[in-house]
C-alpha cells in the first residue's frame, strides 16, 4: 500500500513525512521523527501519556492518525523549555517532586500548560477535572495537582 | 494495519461517493475515539477510512434564522464548550456531550460519532433527544431528515443505510422559560460509562410545565425517548406527584442489562432518580431563562 506524504507544522517547524495510513500520530512522532517525549502508556486513549496539542487543543495522540496532521499545527513536550530554559511547571515540578517515573509527566505537563493557558487562575477541583484523563501510576497524583497549583500562583504574580 | 486507504475529501458529495463505492469496507472517521480503539483492539479492520474532518460543513456550529442551532456531526466538544451562545441555550446538550471522556477526548470526540457508535450508554444522545433535535444524513440517493431517536437501532448499530453519512444535528428554538439537564450515574466521579443516563428538557409558564422530553440512556439496547414521561410532566407544576409519575414511566422501560456495573434493579431504580433530578435542574434553568 502507497504511503501518504503529509506536510504539517511540529512545534513551530515545517515538516514532512511519510506514513501508512492507518498509522497513528504517536508511532510517527517517536519513530521517523524521532520525538520520543510523547509516551505510549495504553493506546487506548486512557492514560493521557502521549498528549500532544492539535491546533492548540489537546488529544491524545495515539487516537489520531499520522494522516490527520495534514495542514494542522502540532505542538509536543518537545517544544515546552525554550532552550535550557525550562518552562516554569517544569521547574516546578522538580522542585516539588511531581514526578517519579516520569512516563505520565510529558502528558501531564502538556495538559496543564493548556489549562493554565486557558484558565490562569484554577480552583483545585478544576485542576483534577482537568487532568482527569492523564493516569499517574507513581505519585498518588497530589504532587502533581499541587505544582500545578503553585506554577499557577507564581505565574500570576509573574504576570503582575 | 496495513492495506488501508485514507481519503480526507473536502466535500460531502465526495465523501458520500467515496463512502458508498467501497460498500461495507469503508469506516467514516469524525474524532476517531471509538474508530480508531476498535481498529487497535483488532475489532474492526477497514479498507478504507474517509476522514470528513476537511468538510466545512461537519465541522461548523451555526445558530439559525429563528434561533436555533445546527452543529456539524464531527463538530469536538471543545469546539462545542467554546461556542459563546451554545451552552446557554442548550446547558444539558453541552453538558451531555462534555461529558464523554476526558479534556484530551474532548479535543476530538464528536456527538455524531457517539450517536453513529450505537452505545446504548453514549451520553449526548439523551440530552439530544431530549432537545428535540433532527439529524439530516445524506447517501447515494439524497438527503434526509430524522428525529435523533430515530438513528439507534441497537448495540452498535444505526438505522443509516450503507452508504449514508451524518452531517448535523438541528436543534429547535427554545421559547422562554425553557431549560434542559443531564445527568449519568457512574461509579466513579470522571471516565466511566453510564449506568445510567437521563436528558430531561421543558418548557415552564407561569410555573406549568408546557412542554417536556426525556431521553433516556444505557437501560436498553437503545437509547430511548421516553412519551410517558414526557406526559406525565406536561400541564403540571412538576410537583411530588407528577414527578413519580414520570419516573415510573422511566422505570416501566427499563430493559437494562446487568451487570458488574449495575444490576437491573439497581439501573431501574436510579432511572426514576436521575428523572427526577434532573427535571429539577431543567426547570431551574426554566426558571432564569
Ligand atoms: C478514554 C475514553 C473515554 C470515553 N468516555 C466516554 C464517555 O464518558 N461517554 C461516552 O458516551 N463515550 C465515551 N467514549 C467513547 C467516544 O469518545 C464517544 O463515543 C465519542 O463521541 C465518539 O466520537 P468520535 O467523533 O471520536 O467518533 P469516531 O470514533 O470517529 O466514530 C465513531 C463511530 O461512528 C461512525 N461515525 C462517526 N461519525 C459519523 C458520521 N458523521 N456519519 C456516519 N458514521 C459516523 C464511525 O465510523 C465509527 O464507527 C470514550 C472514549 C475514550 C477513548
Ligand atoms: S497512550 Fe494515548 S492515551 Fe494512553
Ligand atoms: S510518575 Fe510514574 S506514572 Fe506518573
Amino acid at each position: 500500500m502507497a504511503k501518504l506524504h503529509v506536510s504539517t507544522t511540529i512545534n513551530g517547524e515545517p515538516v514532512e513525512f511519510l506514513t501508512e495510513p492507518g498509522e497513528s500520530m504517536l508511532d510517527v512522532l517517536r519513530g521517523p521523527l524521532g520525538l520520543t517525549g510523547s509516551k505510549e502508556g495504553c493506546g487506548s486513549g486512557d492514560c493521557g501519556a502521549c498528549t500532544i496539542t492539535l491546533d492548540d487543543r489537546l488529544v491524545c495522540s495515539c487516537l489520531m492518525l499520522a494522516a490527520e496532521a495534514e495542514g494542522h499545527e502540532i505542538r509536543t513536550i518537545e517544544s515546552m523549555a525554550e532552550g535550557e530554559t525550562l518552562h516554569p511547571l517544569q521547574q516546578k515540578f522538580l522542585e516539588m517532586a511531581a514526578l517519579q517515573c516520569g512516563i505520565c509527566t510529558p502528558g501531564v505537563l502538556m495538559a496543564a500548560k493548556s489549562l493554565l493557558e486557558r484558565n490562569p487562575d484554577p480552583t483545585e477541583t478544576e485542576v483534577r477535572f482537568w487532568l482527569a484523563g492523564n493516569l499517574c501510576r507513581c505519585t498518588g497524583y497530589d504532587k502533581i495537582v499541587r505544582a500545578v497549583l503553585e506554577t499557577a500562583a507564581d505565574m500570576r504574580e509573574a504576570a503582575r | 494495519m496495513t492495506d488501508i486507504r485514507y481519503l480526507a475529501p473536502r466535500t460531502l458529495d465526495e465523501a458520500v461517493g467515496a463512502f458508498a463505492a467501497a460498500a461495507g469496507a469503508a469506516r467514516i472517521l469524525a474524532g476517531g475515539t471509538d474508530l480508531l480503539v476498535q481498529m487497535r483492539a483488532g475489532v474492526l479492520r477497514p479498507g478504507l477510512i474517509v476522514d470528513i474532518k476537511k468538510i466545512p460543513e461537519m465541522t461548523s456550529i451555526e445558530e439559525t434564522a429563528d434561533g436555533g442551532f445546527r452543529i456539524g456531526a464531527a463538530v469536538s466538544g471543545a469546539a462545542l464548550a467554546d461556542h459563546p451562545k451554545f451552552g446557554q441555550v442548550w446547558p444539558g446538550v453541552l453538558e451531555a456531550v462534555n461529558l464523554i471522556g476526558s479534556t484530551q477526548v474532548q479535543g476530538r470526540a464528536s456527538p455524531g460519532g457517539n450517536l453513529c457508535n450505537g452505545s446504548p450508554a453514549g451520553d449526548s444522545v439523551p440530552a439530544m433527544i431530549a432537545a428535540g433535535a433532527i439529524v439530516t444524513v445524506q447517501g447515494p440517493n439524497g438527503r434526509r431528515r430524522m428525529p435523533v431517536e430515530a438513528v439507534p437501532a441497537g448495540p452498535g448499530r444505526t438505522t443509516l443505510a450503507p452508504g449514508e453519512i451524518l452531517v448535523s444535528f438541528e436543534l429547535p428554538p427554545r421559547p422562554a422559560g425553557s431549560g434542559d439537564a443531564y445527568l449519568r450515574m457512574i461509579p466513579r466521579t470522571e471516565m466511566d460509562i453510564a449506568v445510567v443516563g437521563c436528558g430531561v428538557s421543558l418548557t415552564l409558564q407561569d410555573g406549568v410545565c408546557t412542554a417536556a422530553r426525556v431521553g433516556l440512556g444505557a437501560v436498553a439496547p437503545t437509547v430511548l425517548l421516553v412519551e410517558d414521561a414526557a406526559k406525565a410532566l406536561i400541564g403540571s407544576k412538576l410537583d411530588d406527584a407528577a414527578l413519580e409519575a414520570a419516573a415510573a414511566a422511566c422505570r416501566a422501560v427499563c430493559r437494562p442489562i446487568n451487570d458488574k456495573r449495575g444490576t437491573i434493579v439497581y439501573r431501574t431504580k436510579v432511572a426514576g432518580v436521575l428523572l427526577k433530578r434532573a427535571a429539577g435542574i431543567a426547570a431551574e434553568r426554566a426558571g432564569r431563562a
